[in-house]
């Protein structure tokens, strides 16, 4: 299986991702991985926002609401 | 015992946390952000609230008692907190309150969220090692049951090390068997120490850090030691700050353990994670039968979809600002009547002494009055914005405008406040607390009395009616309407971006928030707020707008002119005294320029001038600082109509086009028109506003920042306008 690596602009409604690693150096970070964004886990983009950003995501069955520029220290990659 | 789950309890060897002594008990509400604490919290109190500030910092603190069969406990409702560490001042003071040494509650509530267990626990297990008694009050059962099966009540206890009640605040169910649990809690407290299980490779190393620093006679525990190895700012880890062969034994460590490329951050989260995810899929029993959509994505179809959303989204705050526009409006002239008809009666019974009853009627009861008038706005908003929040509307709005405000630098949730703002300041300012985080809550506030109320109205109808309409026409007189109301927000952009670069300095806060699932709004939950915001607004700022109004009733009440001399003055200008009304307006104006705020108007004359007003314009100005809408009458006086007047008046009209400046030239130009709006448009001249600065931010250090720079914009815009008005003419 092919997988594709996400930037934050590439998330696109209905698209699931999977987090490989998370940058630390970034200062947003601490509270992505707070609030379970940890490598490993499976996420999928419920929505976008009218003009484009933010989005929102279902991680650990709860909804949350991030703009694209936050997301940027999480490395993903496209399931299918 | 009702859960029979204490026996399970894991007790540390060393409790020996300096604990505070108090005469009564004090309890800490924590948990998530949308885990229910609020309701819970008014399900536990009541209407017994205190509604304060933490020292230094605009967060607001909810306190209250909790009656525990005759023995009392203060309960306080801690900020909602996603972990312990900070990133923004509220969760530094939740954290603060919860684990500053000295001042730790006795007993922590820790408000779980069923259907949300897996980041709920996140910051359990966080709580769960820093030495604290704790219960868990679990909420949202009924979501759970509804969406996503069952709860093992049994496996939840036993994993969590507590006794675990489930609530339903709003119902009231559950909220008994809180406080016995509370109760037996206190009487027999016990101190939680969770162990997530962290990597072996970890806590190896953590056991190597205590033996070292064991050695040299310093007391660490091995969750200490874990926590400053994965984290340098852990809280846990402050006691052994100061002490640098610690740190570089730590660091030593770190570089063992983690080679060159360090996550220590991602290997705590990720084993907290994985404990949670264990402890939801050993708790929860699924449904038997799969179940479609829940009901919040059914909603959210619709409330956040790409066109619909924006369409219910601009209905619904159309709602809430007619609301506070024209609803408020019967309830504002009742309590405008009533104001009348008490200054009628009570001046009716002073008629006999003249200055006390100038300073009952104009003074005390105006300054009342003056408080009053806002509670509708206030009341109305606040029904609103309790409603939204609760039921879960206002995260979805922020989602749906965080672009657009985001640019420049506001946060999606701000819309709330500014919108009302268009309809009055006052409760605009007050929602600001919408907004979750000190940074941005100051920059909504800073930005909120920009925006055009309705008060400034008045001024933009007389001075269009009078001056702009009359020379160009109704069409002239529309747009120029419009700009009027479109100028504060135009300015308020570049306003937001300059303090966000340069005033608000160090990292800018995240967006991040969770989208709740959708609830009924609690009508209890409703009303609490409603009540609690009209009475921190009546006792705080309403006793300084009182103050105000009475310092400037004293300022244009005395020193008490001579009427003999006004009557002098009357006759020589070639009048005659039996026009009683006429030489009423006459004397009402030389007392008016003869009082200290007008002397104060023509002495600062020269400074206005190249804005182009005259002193009577500086005072009608100055005196419109208790309440912008006596300005229209301020300038009936000023202008010698006398002060019954509003601004569709034709007799304050002609002598405002009628107005020269000593020299002979005409007072009102156009140019000069438009100066005065936009001046008035721009300046902070309402103290209301100030107060309600003042109290949201708990200082008034902002109140006249927001004054002098809403002064010196609207002063450097007007004067620019005079000039360029005099270059065409």
């Amino acid at each position: 299986m092919a997988e594709r690596v996400l930037t934050p602009k590439d998330l696109k409604k209905g698209m699931k991702a999977r987090v490989l690693t998370v940058d630390e150096t970034d200062e947003l970070c601490p509270r992505l991985l707070e609030l379970g964004l940890t490598p490993g886990i499976e996420f999928e983009v419920i929505k976008v926002a009218p003009l484009g950003d933010p989005i929102e995501i279902d991680v650990r069955g709860y909804k949350l609401c991030v703009r694209r520029s936050e997301v940027g220290c999480l490395r993903l990659v496209e399931l299918d | 015992m009702k859960w029979g789950a204490c026996v399970l309890l894991n007790l540390t060897d060393t409790p020996d946390i300096k604990k505070p002594t108090r005469e009564h008990p004090l309890i800490a509400l924590v948990g998530n952000p949308n885990a229910g604490k609020t309701s819970l919290f008014n399900a536990l109190t009541g209407a017994n609230q205190k509604v304060g500030n933490y020292p230094g910092v605009t967060v607001e603190k909810v306190s209250g008692w909790l009656n525990l069969e005759g023995k009392r406990a203060e309960i306080i409702d801690v900020p909602g907190l996603y972990s312990l560490s900070a990133i923004s001042t509220d969760e530094e003071v939740a954290i603060d309150a919860l684990l500053e040494e000295g001042s730790q509650p006795d007993l922590l509530v820790f408000v779980l969220d069923a259907s949300n267990l897996e980041r709920n626990l996140f910051l359990f297990s966080q709580l769960s090692e820093a030495d604290l008694n704790v219960v868990v009050a679990l909420t949202l059962t009924d979501v759970v049951k509804r969406e996503l099966g069952e709860i093992d009540l049994v496996a939840l206890t036993k994993h969590l090390g507590c006794e675990v009640v489930p609530v339903v605040a709003h119902k009231g169910e559950g909220v008994k068997e809180l406080q016995q649990a509370v109760l037996r809690a206190l009487e027999d407290p016990r101190v939680l120490d969770l162990d997530v299980g962290f990597p072996k490779i970890i806590t190896d190393s953590a056991d190597r850090i205590v033996e070292k620093v064991n050695r040299w006679g310093v007391d660490m525990r091995p969750k200490e030691a874990r926590c400053v190895l994965l984290d340098d700012q852990c809280t846990t880890g402050d006691r052994f700050r100061d002490i640098p062969e610690i740190w570089s034994v730590v660091e030593e460590e770190r570089k063992v353990v983690f080679g060159q490329h360090a996550q220590p951050k991602t290997i705590d989260a990720q084993s907290r994670y994985a404990w949670a995810n264990k402890v939801k899929r050993d708790s929860y029993i699924p449904p038997s039968v799969p179940r479609g959509r829940t009901k919040t994505e059914r909603i959210d179809a619709i409330i956040t979809h790409r066109f619909w959303g924006v369409v219910v989204f601009l209905l619904i705050m159309y709602g809430v600002f007619q609301s506070i526009y024209t609803f408020a409006a019967p309830f504002m002239d009742l309590i405008d009547a009533g104001k009348s008809l008490l200054a009628d009666a009570v001046g009716g019974l002073l008629e006999g002494t003249p200055a006390i009853q100038s300073l009952v009627v104009d003074g005390i009861i105006e300054g009342i009055g003056s408080v009053v008038i806002f509670l509708p706005q206030i009341m109305i908003l606040f029904f609103f914005i309790s409603v939204l929040e609760g039921t879960g509307y206002l995260a979805r709005a922020a989602f749906l405008m965080d672009r657009l405000l985001g640019w420049c630098g506001l946060n999606g949730r701000a819309f709330i406040p500014l919108l009302s703002s268009f309809a009055c300041a006052i409760p605009g300012i007050m929602a600001a607390r919408v907004m979750p985080d000190q940074r941005s809550r100051m920059m909504t506030i800073l930005v909120a009395p920009l925006m055009s109320c309705s008060a400034r109205l008045p001024v933009y109808v007389l001075l269009i009616g009078a001056v702009i309409e009359p020379k160009f026409g109704p069409v002239w007189a529309g747009v120029s309407l419009f700009f009027m109301h479109f100028i504060g927000l135009a300015v308020a952009i570049p306003v937001v971006m300059i303090l966000n670069k340069g005033w608000f300095k160090g990292k800018r806060l995240p967006f991040m928030m969770e989208l709740p699932k959708y609830q009924w709004p609690r009508w209890k939950d409703v009303l609490i707020t409603v009540v609690s915001r009209a009475k921190v607004f009546l006792v705080t700022a309403g006793t300084i707008i009182f103050a105000m109004t009475i310092i400037i009733w004293a300022l244009l009440y005395f020193p008490r002119g001579d009427v003999n001399l006004y009557e002098k003055e009357w006759v020589a200008q070639g009048n005659v005294v039996s026009d009683e009304a006429e030489f009423e307006h006459y004397s009402e104006f030389r007392q008016r320029e003869d009082s200290i705020l007008g002397r104060f108007g023509r002495t600062i004359e020269p400074v206005f001038k190249p804005a182009g007003f005259d002193w009577r314009l500086t005072t009608a100005i100055l005196a419109a600082f208790p309440a912008r809408e006596v300005v229209v009458p301020a300038m009936g006086i000023l202008f010698d109509t006398g002060g019954d007047v509003d601004e569709t008046s034709p007799s304050l009209k002609k002598s405002i086009q009628a107005a020269k400046w000593p020299d002979g030239s005409q007072l009102m130009t156009p140019w000069t028109a438009v100066s005065l709006m936009v001046f008035f448009a721009l300046c902070c001249q309402c103290m209301a506003t100030l107060a309600a600065i003042r109290r949201e931010t708990n200082s008034w250090k902002w109140a006249w920042f927001s004054f002098g720079y809403m002064t010196a914009l609207a002063y450097i815009l007007s004067v620019a306008i005079q000039q360029i008005g005099k270059l065409f003419a």
